[in-house]
């Protein structure tokens, strides 16, 4: 959209409100993210390369974004099925499921992570049955996959549930009528027009799931080079007093996010800009 | 293609939408299923398409039943109220699409693809807007570019679903002598269902009334305009005055007055309901021979083809009328005169038990 900076606009208050919002950003967001640039300049480059490119280091961040991106694809998969339930769909109970899908929000994540261990570890409850087939639930990458899947679904349910609500039984009908199979209406009408939404919810589930701790730990068993995860990585650091190695880190994991969530906008720009609003 | 629906009934909850209801569309019949929202006209329409299912009753296409075919299978074109084009498609894509899912043992080739979206946008008078997208178009072309999408899978039979219903007033009248065009030159069986009872006087082969579920009437539209079988009927065709009156050979008696009643036969006395079409009144400034209704003159409006004129009567009645603009001229009348009203004809009397 072309416009002047600042628009006539019916709506009063705009510099006040702008004012706000960058004054907010900039008290809760800006500020506290440049301290850890801050700290880190506090390093030579060379020295800022031997932290971030240390081995347990590099381990940590591929656990961590490895992890993180298995469980946002879990979540964009079943996530959405989840959401296409609870909007197309009516049944008994179905505001309680709906309910059900904020828990991984409300809970404190340490308790979702206590029970998770609980119920996966080789003679837990699901674990049990995992064991039987040879996979090992809780201590693995896989354990962790689990944890961050169970912190992201909500991401990608909520962000899904309006667009889904949105689609207009009759697109469907007219596919029909034109010959479509549901295959093809799903594939050819419906996914094209949700596709924009869904990448949405997966980027918040992933951007979760990368920051995650509380859950994590528990499940995880923090052997360093296997499980552990650039979050703990950074609280060891900070246990033995180097700050400095931890903002390091932090940095680290900044940069690649950014990169990461600038791909995954650039990507739902490119997949929305031809829905147009109507 | 004929299309035959045999006794069907349909139910939403509690709510007849349709009942025990059968029709008949012949082959290359234009036929315009009318009346209020809520007559279960789209609802036929759809169990037509296959879109919703009767709980009881038929539906052939020619002589097969169409009782186990999906709606991809009818090889309808349908046509919905707002459009329901696919927006993350172009206009291009989206009139293919019919095409593009076909199996691909039947599915004609990338270039007679598109040179059937072509002559379809062609037809549609668009051939501009190929790689435009539904909304950046107007109303009016997006219902263009919908009916062209229809018509891109050759269907068997055309339904219309309140096609213009949301569309300006120009555009709409536009776009029904268009469709009428169109369907004298294509002759494909169409069904097209409207609440506007001037589109389906202007543009139906024949018409079906429809009200509460049932049909009222079908005819051709002169033949309901002309001669509505029901008080309904006649209410849904354009507006119309009643009076309560007692109806002896020839005249009609309201209150005190004696009106001469051309072209009315009755066996014998008895109390009616007599409804006049506003333009079947002649307004004098004069009592002429005969007698009339004196009444005085509450509002003129000469802007339009017609001159309305709203007149109320010595027993507080009110009459909607209408007269030519030459007989306006001649007549002069302005607010608050006082006229003599004659009926030049009746379009129907409905005969009442009780005493009016």
């Amino acid at each position: 959209m072309k416009q002047k900076f600042v628009k006539k606009s019916i709506l009063p208050g705009f510099s006040l409100s702008l004012g706000f919002t960058v004054f907010y950003l900039s008290l809760f967001v800006l500020i506290p993210l440049s301290m850890i640039f801050l700290r880190t300049s506090s390093l030579s480059f060379k020295e800022f390369l031997d932290v971030i490119m240390a081995e347990r280091t590099l381990a940590a961040y591929r656990l961590s974004f490895g992890t993180a991106f298995a469980s946002a694809c879990i979540n964009a998969v079943f996530g959405l099925i989840v959401a296409w339930v609870l909007v197309r769909y009516s049944f008994p109970g179905k505001r309680i499921v709906d309910a059900m899908v904020d828990f991984p929000l409300a809970l404190p994540t340490a308790v979702a992570g206590i029970a998770l261990t609980e119920l996966y570890v080789p003679n837990g409850l699901l674990g049990k049955f995992l064991q039987a087939w040879g996979i090992k639930g809780a201590f693995t990458p896989f354990g962790i996959t689990i944890a961050l899947t169970f912190i992201g679904l909500p991401f990608v349910v909520r962000t899904l549930q309006p667009v889904l609500e949105d689609v207009d039984p009759q697109i469907e009908e007219a596919a029909a009528s034109l010959g479509a199979n549901r295959w093809q209406t799903v594939t050819m009408v419906i996914f094209p027009v949700i596709i924009p939404a869904l990448l949405t919810g997966v980027t918040l589930a992933f951007a979760r799931a990368i920051g995650e701790y509380g859950s994590v730990i528990f499940i995880a068993g923090n052997m360093p080079m296997k499980t552990e995860i650039a979050p703990l990585l950074i609280m060891t650091k900070l246990e033995q007093y180097d700050y400095t190695g931890a903002t390091a880190i932090a940095v680290g994991m900044l940069l690649i996010s950014f990169i990461l969530l600038g791909a995954a906008n650039f990507f739902q720009w490119l997949t929305s800009r031809n829905l147009g609003r109507t | 293609m004929s299309i035959e629906v045999r006794n069907i009934h349909k139910k939403f909850g509690e709510f007849q939408a349709l009942v025990d209801l059968s029709l008949k569309i012949e082959t290359g019949e234009l036929l315009a299923l009318l009346g209020p929202s809520g007559c279960g006209k789209t609802t036929l329409l759809r169990i037509v398409a296959g879109l919703d299912f009767a709980d009881q009753g038929q539906v052939f296409f020619g002589d097969q039943d169409a009782q186990n075919q999906k709606a991809s299978e009818r090889g309808v074109g349908f046509v919905f109220q707002h459009y329901a084009l696919f927006r993350h498609m172009t206009v291009f894509d989206n009139i293919a699409f019919g095409m593009n899912v076909q199996p691909k043992k039947v599915r004609p080739s990338r270039e007679e693809i598109r040179k059937k979206v072509m002559e379809l946008l062609k037809l549609v008078q668009l051939e501009w807007l190929a790689n435009r997208y539904p909304w950046q178009l107007s109303g009016g072309q997006r219902q263009r570019i919908a009916l062209a999408r229809a018509l891109a899978v050759r269907p068997r039979v055309l339904l219309l679903d309140e096609p213009f219903g949301s569309l300006d007033a120009q555009v709409r009248k536009e776009l029904r002598l268009w469709l009428r065009r169109f369907h004298d030159e294509s002759h494909i069986t169409t069904l097209f269902v409207t609440h506007d009872q001037e589109e389906a006087l202007e543009v139906a082969d024949r018409i079906v009334v429809m009200n509460q579920g049932r049909i009222e009437q079908m005819g051709t539209p002169e033949d309901v305009y002309h001669n509505p079988v029901n008080a309904f009927v006649l209410n849904f065709l354009g507006n119309v005055n009643f009076f309560h009156c007692r109806l002896v050979e020839g005249k009609a008696i309201i209150g005190d007055t004696v009106l001469d009643v051309p072209g009315l036969s009755v066996d014998k006395p008895h109390p009616a309901k007599l409804y006049v079409r506003p333009n079947q009144f002649k307004l004098s400034r004069y009592a002429g021979k005969g007698t009339a209704l004196k009444a005085t003159v509450e509002y003129v409006n000469p802007a339009g083809t017609v001159v309305k004129v709203n007149l109320k009567t010595e027993t507080g009645e009110l009459i909607h009328a209408e007269i030519s603009q030459e007989e306006y001229k001649h007549l002069k009348i302005v607010k608050t005169e006082q006229v003599f009203v004659s009926l030049k004809d009746v379009t129907y009397s409905e005969h009442l038990k009780n005493n009016p």
